[in-house]
């Protein structure tokens, strides 16, 4: 099943896609259905209790870490976002006035279905609840080389498009083999499958399970393949996963 | 009453204290980094490392010490204004390169040590604010907010640029080296104590996993 948390009719809902709609499954308008261009899109996420923990991963694709001129890490590049950092389908993301370089990033969005500890490689499918699409922008000109990426090129406000959906897991039988791909303005720029991950998802489920835990509704965001391309405002960014759905996302300028 | 939690994501600020950047500074030209920092260096700490008042801190999964992180942390209210202020212990698995998101070193369970509660106020009631940091009740560090690169104003100022702190966020000010370059460092067995005041003290028994 694919499930979308949106706004509608003055108040948020959850829903689900049903014959191209989208049927609302609680509250006073449950069985309803709605068009997809009538609500605005959030990202799939149930809230947390306490803050949702946001991994990221750099370089997990030999392609893009070949394009960024660095050898293949050794174990997981990992950097953490905060929630605040992330918006919804069909938004609008800023680009700001000064900037050379800005790209997007279109990522496979692992959500943990429960908590995890010391979860093994075998066992790691167990603990996740589905799959969404992030697009994980960056802008290069404000990279710096201390805990780099640094959280000014990675953590910005309105950089972290996720969605449309959550796709249950048990819908999803093989992600580590879904297309990915990324157009602007229609134009296909980046193509890459999920195969082509240096740490797979169950490797990553390991590896941060085995020093952290994760708690339900976290979030790992697994890399981008090769690709990427400069966004300027105005720009239609469509960051699409195959099975798991295409997250539109519009540049503007501040 | 309920020992207090972060109601939203935690941050910490590197490199933000003038003796740990006039250490650095000489290195900071050089390779990987290249230049000194421009913008605020931030790490998060993510929900796993809360640890409230009155619980252990325990080493596990291959770590046997840890640094000692005494901060201040500005708690958010609406509008990104400061409402109030904790004590923090921002432990880190000792690290001496800054080149790489520092996750394994800083979001371990139970990796940030919590008061009681928050003390209300704003930033200028702790422009000169002294930390005190005991380990075994010996003094091992006064942390003094004099000494920060980037005072509170203009941190939130310079993290407000890319990012708009949400109401519940804390945004840790950094946390102070020794002479050497060293953090004070704690064991199993060890108590330390964290204190200033006005302020709830962070109390940890740090025990390891035998």
């Amino acid at each position: 099943m694919k499930h979308a948390r949106i706004a509608w009719s003055g108040a948020i809902h959850d829903a689900v896609e049903a014959d191209g709609q989208l049927l609302l499954t609680q509250g006073p308008h449950a069985g309803r259905r709605v068009g997809f261009d009538e609500v605005v899109w959030l990202p799939p996420l149930a809230p947390t209790a306490q803050a949702r923990t946001v991994i990221a991963l750099g370089l997990n694709y030999a392609d893009h870490a070949k394009e960024l001129a660095f050898k293949a890490p050794e174990e997981p590049l990992a950097f953490m976002k905060g929630e605040a950092a992330l918006i919804g389908h069909n938004a609008l993301t800023k680009r700001p006035a000064d900037v050379t370089y800005m790209h997007y990033e279109c990522e496979l969005a692992v959500v943990v279905g429960r908590t995890a500890r010391r979860v093994k490689k075998a066992d790691a499918y167990d603990y996740i609840a589905g799959y969404t699409v992030a697009n994980d922008y960056a802008i290069r000109d404000y990279l710096e080389n201390w805990y780099r990426p640094n959280l000014r090129v990675k953590n910005r406000d309105t950089c972290t498009p996720i969605g449309p959906w959550l796709v249950d897991a048990a819908d999803v039988p093989n992600p580590m083999a879904l297309k990915l791909q990324t157009t602007v303005n229609g134009k296909l720029t980046q193509s890459g499958s999920t195969a082509d991950m240096i740490f797979d998802v169950p490797t990553l489920i390991e590896y941060f399970s085995s020093f952290m835990t994760l708690n339900p509704g976290d979030l790992i965001l697994t890399g981008t393949p090769d690709g990427i391309v400069d966004c300027q405002p105005g720009d239609v960014i469509v960051t699409e996963i195959e099975g798991i759905g295409a997250l539109i996302n519009t540049i503007v300028s501040p | 009453m309920n020992a207090w939690l972060p109601q939203g994501t935690v941050y910490g600020t590197l490199l933000n204290f003038r003796r740990e950047w006039d250490l650095w500074s000489t290195r900071m030209t050089q390779d990987p980094h290249k230049a000194p920092p421009k913008a605020p260096v931030l790490y998060v700490k993510t929900a796993n490392t809360f640890c409230p008042a009155g619980q252990d801190l325990l080493l596990q999964d291959g770590v046997s010490e840890v640094d000692i992180g005494a901060s201040l942390g500005l708690v958010i209210g609406a509008q990104s204004q400061v409402t109030g202020a904790v004590l923090l212990n921002d432990w880190s698995v000792p690290h001496t390169s800054y080149y790489r998101p520092p996750v394994k070193f800083r979001c371990r369970d139970g990796f940030l040590g919590l008061p009681e509660q928050v003390t209300p106020g704003q930033v200028q009631d702790w422009a000169a604010l002294q930390i005190d940091v005991r380990r075994n009740g010996e003094r091992v560090q006064i942390v003094d907010l004099r000494e920060l690169m980037r005072n509170l104003p203009t941190l939130l100022a310079d993290v407000g640029e890319f990012m708009t702190l949400q109401p519940g966020d804390v945004l840790m000010v950094g946390s102070d080296c020794l002479t050497d370059g060293t953090r004070p460092r704690a064991k199993a067995g060890d108590r330390v104590e964290i204190s200033a005041p006005g302020f709830d003290p962070v109390i940890t028994q740090v025990k390891g996993r035998t």
